[in-house]
């Protein structure tokens, strides 16, 4: 969109045949945005300082913002968060780019056939893994997990329902369940690297490794880039895992801003205090995202 | 390609070889690990449909039986309904998303109407926003306002056409060359028409990928379907497993059977139409 701006300044003219064929064409899309998309978002600002009554709601300013922030759960929820961010997201794109990599000197088809692989626990639903991972982290000498810590002389655990395990035991889940996007991204910038560079840094007598460090990353800095921004964006909103493994427990610590918002709005009614936590989270989103348009600049085209 | 990456060992085959077999054995351990979950998964749903907390039980079943799906289904009178529903939903939210967004997206992108910068940017900056600012009013507005609990309309109106969709085909459509749609007009087609005869067939490989993504999304959505159902003939089949697991959370191999059940209707899906999937999931995110 930059480009366009660069252009000179002549006022544009519309030409009345494709005014009206434009406004037929996103007719319907935009009357469903309107009702769907822009109604709720002005109404949640508007919520966001009112306290809700079925029959006209009271205004009640800041209140609800004071009440979020003051709340010893909401800090609590954030910091469950971002430990829950700081260490899936890194890790998984660490992993990812390692497989990524030993993917890349096989055949087309053998690429593909692992690709599909690691790809294929992303497709069952967060319902149907929570389901599969409760009994995996099952508290009995017979669960998955357990026999492991078994194999190493290691007592069971309670994975799910002690403070010690809990957000470890999410933590692992999510670092083996969903790999599968950040692989194909990465195998995608891995396949735009020019041979060039490789051929170069040979005559140059470069090591595998220094070829990793000197060429792949850098090259690969903007995809790193947008699945680090993207993972971010998307971990902040974690609700179902927590929702069905743990229910936020034990003791709320495994409590991540997604489930306090659904607790505030669908458990407990209060829909100006969710509504005013959660725009709080849609400006630390936005911030992350204009953070990344902001670092990637040119080298990402929209 | 950047198989210059590999270089190294190219002139000695034994080392070669060697390379490559240690790196199959990471990449197949690492793939029996992520999928482990998932042949846990089928191998217990066909176990007994008995107990299984608190007492000891084998990595996978020793009998194997269909006696947890009959318990599954037998579970709730609408079980199999849950999976028509899920279709009829995902169905019918593939046409919408196909169709409006697909015709907003080339509105946007290839006809010069006043207000078109104004309006897709507002629907880049609704494509930021998180699903929690829109849910409680939307909640209020569907349940509340329209009082449409328990119907389909409440179910697919609200993603029949997403933001998101309408920025994966502009996007699409900003790269098929404009002398194409002029030569059309030159050749007196009207702007439907250059769509319909012109665009659309150059467009099926994108529009198959929209179709699969927004199918599978709403296939395994949970949230809203949850939200806006109150009673069990209108339950998506995750809402209905997630009260399974809610009601039965010691039966193992029935709980496996209600998970196979939602996720293996998806698994087929992909297999069948793995291209397309994984073009997806590159399609919406860097270029080049």
């Amino acid at each position: 969109m930059k480009k366009e701006g660069k252009k000179p300044k002549i006022k544009q003219k519309f030409n009345k045949g494709e005014n009206i064929s434009g406004w037929l064409f996103i007719a319907v899309a935009m009357f469903i945005f309107a009702i769907f998309t822009l109604y709720p978002v002005i109404s949640a600002v508007i919520t966001s300082f009112q306290k809700y009554k079925p029959f006209g709601s009271e205004w009640v300013a800041g209140r609800n913002y004071l009440d979020a922030v003051t709340s010893s759960l909401f800090w609590k929820s954030i910091k469950n968060t971002i430990l829950y961010t700081a260490a899936v997201v890194p890790l998984s794109l660490l992993l990812s780019f390692a497989i990524s990599v030993m993917i890349l000197p096989f055949r087309k088809k053998t690429q593909s056939v692992f690709k599909a692989l690691y790809y294929l626990p992303g497709i069952a639903s967060g319902v149907a893994s929570a389901v599969v991972w409760l009994w995996l982290y099952d508290a009995s000498p017979s669960g998955i997990f357990n026999r492991i810590l078994g194999v190493f002389g290691m007592s069971s655990q309670n994975w799910l329902s002690s403070s010690k395990t809990a957000m470890l035991s999410l933590i692992l889940m999510a670092l083996l369940s969903s790999h599968g996007s950040n692989i194909i991204i990465y195998m995608a910038a891995l396949h735009g690297i020019d041979n060039t560079y490789f051929e170069a840094a040979e005559m140059d007598g470069a090591t595998f490794m220094q070829k990793i460090f000197y060429i792949v990353f850098p090259l690969c800095k903007p995809t790193t880039l947008f699945l680090l921004v993207t993972g971010i964006i998307g971990s902040f909103q974690v609700f179902m895992n927590a929702y069905m493994m743990t229910g936020g427990g034990p003791d709320n610590n495994t409590t991540m801003v997604g489930l306090l918002i659904f607790n505030n709005a669908f458990t407990y009614g209060k829909y100006g205090l969710a509504c005013a936590q959660a725009i709080m989270l849609a400006i630390v989103i936005a911030g992350l995202t204009m953070l990344q348009f902001k670092v990637m600049g040119d080298d990402v085209e929209y | 390609m950047a198989s210059g990456l590999y270089s190294q060992h190219l002139n000695n085959r034994k080392l070669y070889y060697i390379r490559q077999v240690i790196l199959v054995a990471f990449l197949v351990l690492f793939a029996v690990v992520s999928l482990f979950p998932i042949v846990y998964m089928i191998a217990w749903s066909f176990g007994p449909a008995i107990e299984s907390a608190s007492t000891s039980y084998s990595i996978f079943p020793k009998v194997w039986t269909l006696d947890s799906y009959k318990a599954f289904i037998d579970y709730n009178q609408y079980s199999l309904r849950w999976l028509l529903n899920s279709l009829v939903v995902a169905v019918f939210t593939v046409i919408g998303n196909v169709i409006f967004a697909g015709l907003a997206g080339y509105a946007f992108a290839k006809i010069n109407f006043r207000g078109r910068n104004v309006l897709f940017f507002m629907v880049l900056v609704a494509m930021m926003i998180p699903y929690q600012v829109t849910q409680v009013p939307l909640y209020i507005l569907i349940v509340k306002q329209f009082k449409m609990t328990n119907t389909f309309a409440a179910l697919i109106l609200p993603s029949i056409c997403t933001s998101y969709n309408i920025f994966l085909s502009k996007q699409f459509f900003s790269s098929i060359p404009t002398a194409l749609i002029e030569s059309a007009k030159i050749e007196g087609c009207g702007q439907f028409k250059t769509y319909w005869l012109i665009v659309l067939p150059l467009s099926k490989t994108i529009l198959a990928v929209m179709a699969i993504n927004t199918f599978l999304s709403s296939w395994n959505n949970f949230f809203w379907p949850f939200l806006v159902t109150s009673v069990d003939k209108m339950f998506t089949i995750q809402v209905g497993l997630k009260t399974f697991k809610f009601a039965n959370g010691t039966l193992l191999s029935p709980m496996m059977a209600g998970a196979c059940i939602s996720a293996i209707p998806m698994f087929i899906l992909f297999f069948s139409l793995q291209k397309y999937f994984l073009e997806g999931v590159t399609v919406g995110a860097v270029k080049g």
